[in-house]
């Protein structure tokens, strides 16, 4: 069961190295956002599979917890800190006009 | 009791493999965001209730205890992730980014509207 734990965890580690790639060549930093929030979630799982593989499962469930609640303010932030900067991305919102 | 863990887990993990190909395949901002906030969630409430179901092998009231401490990360985790992916929908059409509404360019030449 152990090993089986560890072939998920490695799993779940590619399929955060996929959406770090977004993370990295997204076009708008919004983007990079969607990546920054997709690896929170895995993590989230990750750190839980980590506690089992560990058997101290009661100390990774509180630290998966807390991970997730830092996840969700981070993105709360991040997203209400770029609306109001309208020029922080490149050329492909040029043509569009601000949606009052 | 452990087939059903490894299902669990292994269904999960198939939606998160959904969820990150979605993220990287989809052509705009806006489509990206469906994968992302949908099935990032349901992998993790399926790997995490495997998990749960995985913790209360060998009953305790502890384990019990645990495991109700994990499902309350998925009740969490349910309320969180669609809030963050509205604020950044939001700060998406508040910056002026347009949705993709005409078809890919390649498709263009073919019916040649703009």
């Amino acid at each position: 069961m152990n090993t089986f734990f560890l072939c998920i965890s490695l799993g779940l580690c590619f399929l955060m190295f996929v959406s770090f790639y977004r993370c990295l060549m997204g076009p708008t930093i919004l983007d990079r956002l969607i990546g920054v929030n997709a690896i929170g979630t895995k993590t989230v799982v990750l750190l839980l599979l980590i506690g089992f593989l560990y058997e101290r499962v009661d100390m990774f469930v509180d630290i998966a917890l807390a991970y997730g609640f830092l996840n969700f303010v981070a993105v709360i932030a991040a997203s209400r800190y770029f609306h109001k900067r309208k020029g922080l991305y490149e050329g492909s919102f040029k043509e569009t006009k601000e949606i009052s | 009791m452990n087939l059903f863990v490894v299902i669990c887990l292994c269904i999960g993990f198939l939606f998160l493999l959904g969820g990150t190909v979605g993220i990287i395949r989809m052509p705009d901002f806006y489509t990206r965001l469906h994968p992302a906030g949908k099935l990032d969630t349901l992998g993790l409430f399926a790997m995490v209730s495997g998990l749960a179901v995985y913790n209360l092998h060998h009953f305790s009231f502890g384990a019990l205890l645990l495991s109700v401490k994990m499902m309350l990360i998925v009740f969490f985790v349910f309320h969180s992730i669609p809030t963050a992916t509205h604020a950044i929908v939001d700060a998406g059409m508040r910056a002026g980014l347009s949705p993709l509404t005409r078809k890919k360019p390649s498709q263009l030449q073919g019916t040649g509207e703009k």
